[in-house]
C-alpha cells in the first residue's frame, strides 16, 4: 500500500502538469469538447483524469470532497501525499470529484459572491463514458453548439440561470475529459 | 556564497521561471476567468525579473499556459523586433526552452501589447494580452471597493454618461483606444490598450487570456464569446484606422502607424503588424514606396 | 527609406554592455567589494532588506552593488530574486520583548526601567561634513559597557497595567500573507502592516508627515523605539519543539497617541505600530504614525477625508516596486495608441473645422 500512495505521480512535474493544464485549459474553453489527459495513475476508483487533473489544480490552498466511493484511505493518502490538499466537506471545498450521483446534491458546493463569483467550487464528474450525444450545448467557447452526453439536464440549467455565480464541471472518463463551464447553456437534443 | 551564485543560474530556474505552486495559483485564476467571461479574477501576483507595467501579467499568464512543444510568438506594438517584445521572447527561450517565431500562422501561444495581429487567429492559438490598468471604470471611479460593486450590481451607467459626455463635447466618443467592451452581455471590460481598431477582431477563435500582474487580475474570453463595444444607437462604434494604404506593402485593412521621415515633416504610413507587412511583400504586394519582399526596406 | 524606430536584440546587449562598464566605474579605482557594502553601507542595506521583504544583508549588497546604489533598483532585484525561493517553513512569531537592545529610547517618560539607550545614532550629531573620512584607515572603536542580561521592558506595558492605554489582545490567528494572496479591500491591519513595512520609505514618511501637519493628526509621541536583534525560531513537527535558526535586526516603534474617548469608552491612550528589519528607526516612527492613522474606523474616529486614513489610497501606492514600474513604463513604445488618439483629434478638429465652414457660409 505505502508504494500505492508514493507512485502513480507525475515524474517530470513542470512538464507534465503544463500539459494537463493545457488539456484543462482548452475544455473550459471549449466546452463539451473531449481533451485527453494523461500523466497521473492514481488509486482506483479515481480516474487518470481526474488524477492528472487534481494534480495539476490542487495544493494546500484547495480543499478537496471526495464524493462516497471515492473516499476511500488509500486515495486520501495519495491525494495527500502528492498534493497536500486538505479533505474537506462539500460545503468547503474547492474541488470535488466522485460520480453524479455521489457528488450530489448541489446546493452546499461554493456558488461564489456577486462580488468574487469565482471563489466557487469545481466539481469533477467520473463518467463511464464521453460520448458527442444527447444534451445540446450552447454558449461561449462553442461557435454553433456542441454534443455531450450529461447525466442529467436541469441541475445544469439551474446552475446556468446562477450566472455570474455558479458551480463548473469537468466531467472525466479514463483519460479524457470535457468542462461545462457555469455559461454553458443546455437542452435536451 | 557558492549556493547563492548557483541560485542564480538559468538551470536553477523552474520550466517557465514560475514556481509550480505559483503556477497552480495562477492556472486555477485562469479557468474560473474562461467559466466567467470578463470577470477580473483576483490572483496573488509575483515579482517577476522584468519591472511592474512591462507585462508582468501576460508573463506570468504566458509562463503558466506554455507547454514544451508550444511554439511562441512576442509582439509590442504589432511588432515583433520592438525592445520589449525581444525582451520578453528571450526571457521565454530562457526560461521554457520553446521555440519561437515571428508568424502569426505559425504561433501556438501569442503574447502581445496594445495589438491584435491582422491575421485571423485560429482554434490552436491562444493570445495573452499585457493589460496595465484592468479595471474599465477606474478612471471613472478609483476605488477597488467601489468598482467591485458596480460588477456585481452590473451597474455600469457611470460608463454610458462618460461616453456620453464625450459627444456632447467632442462629438465623437473620445476613446481610441482601451475602447471598453461588454463580454456576452454581462461584464464591461477594459480589451488592454488596444487601439478600438482591433476591437471586433475579439470575437474569434482563438482563447483570449488578459493577465494584468501589478494589479493582480486575470480574466479571459473564451472563444466564440460576444464581444460588443459600447455605443449608442445614433452612435454606433467605428473601428477607425489611418485613412490610407500601407507604403510598403499595400494593403488597404491593417492598422497602420505613421512613420515621419524627414525634416520637412513628410511620413509614410507602415502596417503596425510586422509579421503581416512582411507575409505580404513576401507574396509579392508593393505599396507606394516598398520594394517587394526585401527585408524591411530601409 | 523606411526610418527604423524598432530597437533589437542587438541594441539591447550593447545596452547592457555599456551599463555593466558604467557600473564598474573607473578601472582605475579599486572595485568595491560586497562585505564593504554591507560593513560600510549598512542603513542602504537595511532599507533594501526592509522593503525588498528579506532579510540577508550579503544579498542586498550585492543588490546595490549591481544597482549602482539605486536603492528601489536594488530592491527589485532582491524582491524578484525572493519570489523565486521556495518557503520551507513558518518561524514562530518572534518576540520583541526579548530584543537584546542596541538603542532604546521613550518620548514619553524621563527614564524607564532598562534605561534609554542612546546606542548608534546620527540624533545628536552635528551635521558637518566630516573631511576626515575623506582620508582613509581611520577604524574607531567606541566605549564598550557590559551587556544587561535582562530582557527589556516594554514602555507600553507600563501604561497597560493601569488601563490607560488601549489594549491590542494577543491572537492565535494566521494573518493573511500579502506575498501569497491579492490584496483585498478593506484590508485588515495584518494586512496593513505587512503592506507598510515593505513600502516605500519616502511614501510612508511623506504620508507619517502629513498626519503630523493636521491631515487626521493623531497626537502621537514615540512611547518606544527600540533597534537589537531577536532570535527566529521555527517549529520542527519531527522534534516537537521549536529550533533557533538564526537571528535578525529589527527596529521597533509603538506610538502612544491621545484618544478623547468616546460615549461608551472613557479617554485611554491608544497605539500604531511600527516593525521593520535592520536599523531604519526614520520608516518605522513613520509606519506606526501611519498605522495609527488607518485605524480611525475600529476607534470610532471621524474620517476627515485625509489621505493617511484612506487604506484603499495608501495601500494601493506604498510599493515602490509596483509604482516605478508603472510610471517607468511609459518609456516603452505606445506609438499604436497614440496613433489612434492622433486620428481621432484630426477627426474632430476636421469635423469642427467644416461646422465653422459651414456656418460662416450661411
Amino acid at each position: 500500500m505505502a508504494s500505492q500512495i508514493l507512485d502513480g505521480g507525475f515524474s517530470d512535474v513542470p512538464v507534465q502538469s503544463a500539459r494537463a493544464f493545457r488539456a484543462a485549459l482548452s475544455a473550459m474553453a471549449r466546452p463539451g469538447r473531449v481533451y485527453d489527459i494523461s500523466g497521473a495513475m492514481p488509486p482506483a476508483p479515481l480516474s487518470p483524469a481526474a488524477g492528472s487533473l487534481l494534480l495539476t489544480l490542487a495544493d494546500p490552498g484547495t480543499p478537496v470532497f471526495l464524493a462516497g466511493a471515492h473516499d476511500t484511505p488509500e486515495l486520501r493518502a495519495w491525494l495527500i501525499f502528492h498534493t497536500g490538499v486538505p479533505i474537506a466537506p462539500r460545503e468547503e471545498a474547492a474541488f470535488a470529484v466522485g460520480t453524479w450521483t455521489e457528488l450530489l446534491p448541489l446546493e452546499p458546493y461554493r456558488k461564489g459572491t456577486p462580488e468574487y463569483p469565482d471563489r466557487s467550487a469545481t466539481l469533477i464528474v467520473e463518467v463511464a463514458t464521453l460520448a458527442a450525444s444527447g444534451a445540446r450545448l450552447t454558449g461561449p467557447g462553442i461557435e454553433t453548439a456542441r454534443m455531450l452526453s450529461l447525466p442529467e439536464l436541469e441541475p445544469f440549467r439551474r446552475n446556468a440561470a446562477l450566472f455570474p455565480r455558479g458551480l463548473d464541471f469537468y466531467f472525466t472518463a479514463g483519460a479524457r475529459l470535457a468542462a461545462l463551464p457555469r455559461t454553458t447553456k443546455v437542452e435536451a437534443a | 556564497m557558492t549556493d547563492k551564485n548557483q541560485a542564480m543560474t538559468d538551470t536553477h530556474y523552474n520550466f517557465a521561471y514560475l514556481d509550480e505552486q505559483t503556477k497552480r495559483m495562477i492556472r486555477r485564476a485562469l479557468l474560473k476567468g474562461l467559466a466567467i467571461p470578463g470577470y477580473q479574477v483576483p490572483f496573488a501576483s509575483r515579482e517577476m525579473p522584468m519591472p511592474y507595467g512591462w507585462g508582468t501579467g501576460g508573463v506570468q499568464v504566458s509562463a503558466a499556459v506554455l507547454t514544451p512543444e508550444d511554439r511562441m510568438k512576442v509582439i509590442d506594438q504589432g511588432a515583433d523586433d520592438t525592445t520589449n517584445a525581444v525582451s520578453i521572447r528571450k526571457f521565454f527561450e530562457r526560461t521554457a526552452g520553446v521555440d519561437t517565431t515571428e508568424r502569426t500562422a505559425e504561433a501556438t501561444v501569442i503574447q502581445t501589447r496594445h495589438r491584435i495581429p491582422e491575421t485571423e487567429l485560429t482554434e490552436d492559438q491562444i493570445l495573452v494580452y499585457q493589460v496595465p490598468i484592468p479595471e474599465p471604470l477606474r478612471f471613472l471611479e478609483p476605488r477597488e471597493t467601489e468598482t467591485r460593486k458596480m460588477h456585481a450590481l452590473e451597474e455600469y451607467g457611470l460608463m454610458h454618461v462618460k461616453l456620453y459626455e464625450d459627444i456632447a463635447r467632442h462629438g465623437n466618443i473620445a476613446t481610441a483606444y482601451a475602447y471598453p467592451v461588454k463580454v456576452e452581455g454581462r461584464y464591461v471590460m477594459d480589451p488592454s490598450p488596444i487601439p478600438k481598431f482591433d476591437n471586433p477582431k475579439m470575437e474569434m477563435a482563438a482563447i483570449q487570456l488578459f493577465g494584468a500582474g501589478r494589479e493582480q487580475r486575470i480574466y479571459a474570453v473564451p472563444p466564440y464569446t460576444r464581444v460588443v463595444s459600447l455605443d449608442f444607437e445614433d452612435y454606433p462604434f467605428e473601428p477607425s484606422k489611418a485613412d490610407h494604404a500601407c507604403d510598403l506593402c499595400g494593403a488597404q485593412n491593417s492598422y497602420l502607424d505613421e512613420v515621419i521621415v524627414d525634416d520637412a515633416g513628410g511620413r509614410m504610413f507602415v502596417c503596425s503588424d510586422t509579421d503581416f507587412c512582411t507575409t505580404r511583400r513576401d507574396g509579392g504586394h508593393v505599396g507606394r514606396l516598398g520594394a517587394p519582399g526585401t527585408e524591411d526596406a530601409a | 527609406m523606411y526610418v527604423a524606430v524598432k530597437g533589437g536584440e542587438r541594441a539591447i546587449d550593447n545596452a547592457h554592455a555599456w551599463l555593466a562598464e558604467e557600473r564598474r566605474g573607473s578601472p582605475d579605482i579599486a572595485e568595491l567589494t560586497v562585505p564593504q557594502i554591507r560593513e560600510q553601507l549598512a542603513l542602504a542595506v537595511n532599507r533594501v532588506m526592509a522593503e525588498g521583504s528579506l532579510f540577508d544583508p550579503d544579498l542586498a549588497a550585492l543588490a546595490i552593488k549591481q544597482a549602482r546604489g539605486d536603492l528601489i533598483e536594488a530592491i527589485f532585484l532582491i524582491r524578484a530574486y525572493r519570489t523565486t525561493l521556495p518557503r520551507l517553513g513558518v518561524s514562530t512569531p518572534v518576540d520583541t520583548g526579548e530584543m537584546a537592545c542596541d538603542r532604546r529610547i521613550s518620548a514619553t517618560f524621563k527614564d524607564v526601567p532598562g534605561g534609554q539607550v542612546l546606542g548608534p545614532t546620527f540624533d545628536y550629531t552635528h551635521r558637518l561634513l566630516d573631511f576626515k573620512l575623506a582620508a582613509e584607515g581611520e577604524t574607531p572603536t567606541a566605549p564598550q559597557a557590559p551587556a544587561q542580561g535582562e530582557p527589556t521592558p516594554r514602555v507600553t506595558d507600563y501604561l497597560n497595567r493601569d488601563g490607560l492605554i488601549q489594549p491590542e489582545p494577543a491572537s492565535d490567528t494566521t494573518p493573511p500573507d500579502l506575498t501569497r494572496e491579492p490584496m483585498e479591500f478593506p484590508a485588515n491591519r495584518a494586512l496593513r502592516l505587512q503592506s507598510l513595512t515593505r513600502g516605500d520609505e519616502g511614501f510612508v514618511l511623506g504620508m507619517a508627515y502629513s498626519t503630523q501637519r493636521g491631515y487626521a493628526r493623531n497626537h502621537p509621541f514615540v512611547g518606544e523605539l527600540r533597534i537589537g536583534t531577536v532570535p527566529v525560531e521555527m517549529d520542527v513537527p519531527e522534534l516537537g519543539f521549536a529550533v533557533g535558526i538564526g537571528e535578525i535586526t529589527l527596529t521597533e516603534c509603538e506610538s502612544v497617541n491621545q484618544f478623547t474617548g468616546s460615549k461608551t469608552e472613557p479617554p485611554q491612550f491608544t497605539r500604531g505600530y511600527g516593525l521593520v528589519f535592520g536599523q531604519s528607526e526614520r520608516k518605522a516612527i513613520s509606519m506606526a504614525l501611519v498605522d495609527r492613522a488607518l485605524r480611525w474606523k475600529e476607534l470610532g474616529e471621524d474620517n476627515v477625508g485625509a489621505p493617511a486614513q484612506d487604506a484603499e489610497f495608501v495601500l494601493s501606492h506604498a510599493d515602490n516596486i509596483q509604482a516605478s514600474g508603472f510610471l517607468e513604463h511609459i518609456k516603452l513604445p505606445h506609438y499604436v495608441d497614440f496613433q489612434s488618439e492622433l486620428e481621432l483629434i484630426r477627426r474632430i478638429r476636421a469635423e469642427a473645422q467644416a461646422a465653422q465652414a459651414q456656418e460662416a457660409a450661411e
